[in-house]
């Protein structure tokens, strides 16, 4: 589904992204995972359309989608839940899931999954699985709490009903229970056939809830393979799982 | 009394106009973090297309459609000279430091004065008489009815607007790209079409303005909006710059605090200095705003920003 060949991207003036090789199939649940610093958001970035590579290239379903834009990429159904929540602080918790079904609403499109009475199902969906964020509907984003505005950048990414969702850190800086509650929507949002590229500093707990890994270090890809595989290696244990 | 009640006839009336000057510095202001100098221009070069159809037309047609043709001339110019500001001296420099983009506003606003004065030359171009407004008064306080046109026009364009912003695709799309453009391009939001819709919505709104203006004081002048332009910012400054709603409320103090001023000077000071003072208020308003509560009255406090 997703194919990446030589990516590297350069972030003023440094090249955090030394050339990476990447595969994501359809259905699967990959993580990356790495230390701070070690390039993965800007990979995401880069995979989003955030940041335009330097050289290589990224293929989605076989079109080349190198160096195209966001907006264009949403619309091919890749969306990203972006590190550090990256709400609308001064949109109501709904306006911000409704601006996540923004290209649903686009032209020609008034009619099934673009009309306001399923956009609005898919906002009582985002209410189920989070009733915190029921709770505060009409609040502005920016006054929920960091791990109320995760819950709400997940569920708002949701609604553009993508084929890929990339998610950025989506443990950061959150209670365990918390924690607890996001991944179990992730692993429930791949098991609806969502594909997933995660990227997690919680190694432990990415490798436990995906199928594949990918490990990076300073810009590169120096580890790869079956999660259950990584989780057992000796080199991951020992600088990613503290044993 | 009546002067009292006169003077805030009036200055509500002034206010509704700056209101509207002052919606398109903030909308681009918003979106772009950019003071567009140029957009007091844009509302003169409104208001001379306007005035240019209504001596062109004269008395051929009815007085009313001649100002509804002017009203649609002047924004369609306008629309079109703000999209092309927007994409000639404004989106090469989207990256650039933001001195940049500032001085090149500076730059804009010149140009267009100086091709304004080119086509219409220097000297103040008086409205033709289209249609005798009627005189109305109420409780002693006394305007015409294009006096009343103009400020009931103005409030049902700013009710318009708040409405649109608030509830539309495309006004939820400026409210999230002014929060945050990279993760509203992420949601599939086209930020260089939304970005250039604001300036051609300011520029249609200025038109408008531009026109009411002509109508107001009968006359317009290549250099007019300078001045307009610059009260307007400050308008825009008062209420909060980037505020919509806070635009509205800065342009109608802005008119009342002018017009109560030009019409108590002369009395306060003995005669000493006259209501041709009344620029100066504008401008002492900024000053303070600027010193006491530099994010305006409504404005946003910058803590919220991720």
């Amino acid at each position: 589904m997703l194919e990446v060949k030589g990516l590297r991207v350069a972030y003023g003036g440094i090249t955090a992204v030394k050339g990476i090789d990447l595969i994501v199939r359809a259905g699967e649940l990959v993580t990356l995972i790495g230390a701070n610093g070690a390039g993965k958001t800007t990979t995401l970035k880069a995979l989003s359309g955030l940041l335009r590579p330097a050289a290589g290239s990224v293929h989605y379903n076989g079109q080349d989608i190198t160096g195209k834009p966001a907006f264009e990429l949403v619309r091919l159904g890749i969306a990203l839940a972006p590190e550090g929540r990256g709400v609308f602080p001064r949109l109501t918790v709904e306006e911000n899931l409704e601006m996540g079904a923004y290209v649903r609403e686009g032209k020609g499109n008034h009619r099934d999954h673009g009309s306001k009475t399923a956009i609005a199902a898919d906002c009582e969906r985002a209410y189920t699985t989070f009733p915190r964020l029921a709770e505060r509907r009409k609040q502005l984003a920016g006054t929920l709490s960091g791990g109320e505005q995760q819950m709400l950048a997940i569920s708002r990414a949701l609604m553009c009903q993508p084929k890929l969702l990339l998610l950025d850190e989506p443990s950061m800086g959150l209670a365990p229970i918390v924690v607890q509650t996001i991944f179990a929507t992730i692993r429930a949002v791949a098991r609806e056939g969502v594909t997933l590229l995660l990227i997690e500093q919680n190694a432990r707990l990415a490798l436990q809830t995906c199928d594949r890994g990918y490990v990076m270090e300073s810009g590169t890809i120096t580890l790869s393979g079956e999660a259950k595989a990584l989780l057992n290696d000796e080199q991951v244990r020992h600088a990613y799982l503290g044993e | 009394m009546d002067i009292f009640f006169q003077q805030i006839t009036n200055g509500l009336l002034l206010g509704s106009i700056y209101a509207l000057v002052a919606l398109g510095y903030t909308m681009v202001y918003g979106i772009l973090g950019l003071i567009n100098f140029a957009h007091g221009d844009i509302v003169m070069v409104g208001a001379l297309v306007a005035l240019s159809v209504m001596m062109a037309l004269g008395a051929s047609l009815p007085g009313v459609a001649v100002l509804l043709i002017a009203a649609g001339a002047a924004m369609v110019v306008c629309v079109v000279l703000g999209l092309f500001v927007e994409r000639a001296a404004y989106r090469p420099l989207r990256r650039a430091p933001r001195l940049a983009p500032l001085i090149t506003a500076i730059g804009v606003s010149i140009l267009i004065q100086y091709s304004a004065a080119l086509i219409w030359g220097k000297q103040y171009i008086s409205m033709p008489e289209l249609v005798k407004p009627a005189k109305i008064v109420i409780g002693g306080v006394q305007i015409t009815s294009t006096q009343a046109f103009i400020f009931v026009l103005a409030l049902s364009i700013m009710a318009a607007l708040l409405w649109f912003v608030k509830t539309s695709r495309m006004g939820r799309a400026m409210r999230a790209t002014e929060q945050n453009p990279d993760v509203a391009g992420l949601m599939g939001v086209d930020t260089t079409r939304v970005i250039a819709f604001t300036f051609a919505l300011g520029a249609a709104i200025g038109a408008i303005a531009g026109v009411m203006v002509v109508l107001y004081y009968g006359q317009g002048h290549y250099f007019m909006g300078f001045m307009l332009g610059l009260k307007a910012f400050t308008a825009a400054v008062l209420g909060g710059i980037g505020n919509i709603p806070g635009a509205m409320l800065g342009g109608m103090l802005l008119g009342l605090i002018e017009s109560l001023a030009a019409g108590y000077i002369g009395d306060i000071t003995g005669g000493l200095f006259g209501s041709n003072y009344r620029d100066v208020f504008a401008f002492l308003v900024l000053v303070l705003v600027l010193m006491l509560r530099p994010s305006g009255l409504m404005g946003v406090r910058s803590g919220d920003r991720a």
